[in-house]
């Protein structure tokens, strides 16, 4: 059997990737996938926990955790789309402006 | 058990360091895919195989699918812009990075190896085994169905929402603002048109 | 967790031979193609590599193996190098779940399940395989640099998201009536009515007609093959693959069409249950067999018959028919469901 903190320090090293990402990379796209990272690298910490308290909830979670993120993705592309209609741009620090 | 844990994570910790380490988003994009492959690897040796299932359709099949479209769609190819105004946040990643390595380290010394099984709402019915579809959607329609509905209904906005920004409207800039010469002009034109069309006419 | 040596063993083995047999039937399903099409075009197709042209996937083989590895200068190399693969080991990883046939007695060999391996989500499992099919596709059309790839990409990824939701909904009704989405199960469960208690005729008719539309949009095939539309876009996502990487993609796809047609199989036409088949156990696999070919024919047969759809056509035929037709069809299978059984 695998140790619960192996799966828990995986899971903290991705979460923590994605923390560094969403800082250092500019790029709008490249911002929502380090997002995605964080998603899961919480999820898998749900699974773990789920198996080694032998309980349904933490698997459940899970699933609603990627039903939100395939809304906040849709609705997220939809946003980058006009941003880049409207800017011709993807960084997020020309994107400062309120007004077009 | 042991090897097939170290060969996934790997591949996790190689796929999400891709995401974040490259220029290029499609690569970044890539990287994350193989994360998410290398995660439901992971999902089946905690014995979630509906998860692990879904994790590949719903992010690597449905979700990522959409992130390489719009990277196509927009055809961006390098990160187009180099200017980096907020560069002092590079220096705040570093130690943060480490803050979060920390804690890593604490977890491995404090968890212990076997938490005692709390016998609480959601856990698993006896004759159902954890992580097979019926003990799921056991609980999904029974438990939780209300986070299970509330679910469907913020679906049903995103879809309304996204619908709604990508629609191609017509932005300000290309309502053309009519000034009172371009009417003039297009009035002489249409007249012209017709003289035209009628010499045509009579030629006939 | 030990490891049981006998049953690695017995699953390899079980693996090279139904890798075997597909690529056999691969290998004839293009010769069919290219024969079948040439009866419905009034012509002779190929027939003169042995007797009546039988020869012909080998050379063809031979011919793919020699021809010069094309990379384009402007092309992303590695990305272009992967896609192949990518496209082809999903459409083949999901051979191990093909249930050809119930369990028999083989002589020298005992008691035997004819598949691979059965599992609780197999049918997810599937369908989790193919959806990462499309990336094959749409990394091709991105990494090759060329606008007609790139057009046959984009329409692609739209397309495959698109009708994926009316081919997951459309196998609901059916997994509803079998109770399970273990592909054995759902076979076992058409057995009643002297083996002809199929899905297709016990209430899920409408099911088996949105399954089918779809699942063609999905394998790319005429007439929705617009990601490789020849007249407009050239030859779409594979433009600039030539030799045995073009060789791989078209593998990929008659891959996928196998799934398609064996999907369809255990889903709505029973699998391997047919008349006689609790007597005479080995007809399972002939059952099966058969089933699967009539549904390639099928898919030659459109293609020989059919034009192909228009791009704005085909989106609105996905959602605004099939996905609406599918949801119907749910809320009709848990009534019947809920009164009938």
């Amino acid at each position: 059997m695998i140790p619960l903190s192996w799966y828990l320090a995986l899971s903290a090293v991705l979460f923590s990737i994605g923390v560094v990402g969403v800082l250092v990379q500019r790029n709008v796209i490249a911002l929502f996938m380090c997002i995605e990272l964080m998603l899961n690298a919480v999820n898998l910490t749900f699974v773990a926990f789920s198996r080694f308290l032998d309980q349904t909830t933490g698997q459940l979670f899970v699933f609603i955790v990627m039903a939100v993120a395939a809304a906040e993705a849709a609705v997220g592309l939809a946003i980058i789309i006009s941003l880049f209609r409207n800017r011709e741009t993807l960084n997020v620090d020309e994107a400062d402006l309120l007004k077009l | 058990m042991e090897i097939l844990f170290i060969l996934f994570a790997a591949i996790a910790v190689a796929g999400a360091l891709n995401v974040i380490l490259q220029r290029n988003p499609i690569y970044s994009a890539i990287g994350l895919i193989v994360t998410l492959c290398a995660l439901a690897g992971l999902f089946l040796t905690l014995a979630a195989q509906f998860i692990a299932a879904i994790q590949i359709i719903v992010y690597a099949g449905a979700i990522m699918v959409l992130f390489v479209f719009v990277i196509m769609l927009l055809n961006i190819r390098e990160e187009e812009s180099k200017i980096d105004r907020q560069r002092y946040l590079k220096w705040l990643a570093a130690p943060l990075f480490v803050a979060l390595l920390a804690e890593v380290y604490f977890v491995i010394r404090v968890v212990s190896y076997d938490p005692k099984p709390l016998p609480a709402q959601g856990a698993v019915p006896p004759g159902q085994i954890l992580g097979t579809v019926e003990s799921i959607g056991n609980a999904m329609f029974t438990t939780y169905l209300l986070p299970f509905e509330a679910t469907s209904v913020l679906i049903l906005m995103a879809i309304v929402g996204s619908m709604l920004l990508a629609r191609r409207e017509r932005t300000v800039s290309e309502v053309t603002i009519v000034t009172a010469e371009q009417i003039e002009a297009a009035q002489l034109e249409r007249e012209d048109e017709a003289h035209e069309t009628e010499t045509v006419g009579a030629g006939h | 967790m030990s490891i049981d040596v006998g049953f690695l063993l017995e699953a390899l083995i079980k693996i090279v031979v139904v890798f075997h047999i597909v690529l056999i039937i691969l290998a004839y399903t293009v010769y069919a193609e290219r024969r079948v099409l040439a009866v419905i075009q009034n012509r002779l197709g190929p027939n003169r590599v042995g007797p009546q042209g039988l020869l012909q996937p080998f050379a063809d083989l031979l011919k793919f193996i020699f021809k010069e590895e094309l990379v384009p200068l402007a092309a992303n190399k590695w990305l272009y190098l992967l896609a192949p693969l990518v496209a082809l080991v999903p459409a083949f990883m999901t051979m191990i779940v093909y249930p050809f046939g119930g369990t028999v007695n083989l002589p020298w060999v005992g008691e035997i399940d004819l598949v691979v391996t059965h599992f609780n989500v197999g049918l997810l499992y599937v369908f989790a395989m193919t959806s990462l099919g499309v990336y094959g596709i749409v990394i091709a059309g991105w990494a090759s640099n060329s606008k007609y790839s790139l057009l046959g990409g984009l329409r692609s990824s739209a397309q495959m998201v698109s009708y994926e939701l009316a081919l997951s909904l459309s196998v609901i009704g059916a997994l509803l009536q079998a109770g399970s989405l273990d592909l054995v199960e759902i076979v076992r469960a058409q057995g009643g009515f002297f083996g002809l208690g199929w899905h297709i005729f016990w209430f899920q008719p409408l099911g088996f007609f949105i399954f089918l539309i779809s699942a063609i949009a999905e394998t790319n095939r005429i007439p929705f093959d617009l990601p490789e539309a020849e007249t407009e876009l050239v030859a779409g996502f594979h433009t600039e693959y030539s030799a045995m990487k073009f060789a791989l993609f078209f593998l990929g796809e008659y891959a996928n069409m196998l799934t398609a047609s064996v999907l369809a199989t255990v889903l709505f036409l029973g699998g391997w249950q047919g008349p006689f088949v609790d007597q005479f156990p080995l007809l399972g696999p002939v059952y099966f067999l058969g089933k699967v070919f009539f549904f390639i024919f099928l898919y030659i047969w459109l293609r020989g018959t059919l034009p192909r759809f228009r791009y704005d056509q085909l989106m609105n035929f996905g959602w605004k028919f099939l996905l609406p037709a599918a949801l119907f069809n749910i809320v009709l299978s848990a009534i019947v469901a809920l009164f009938a059984l």
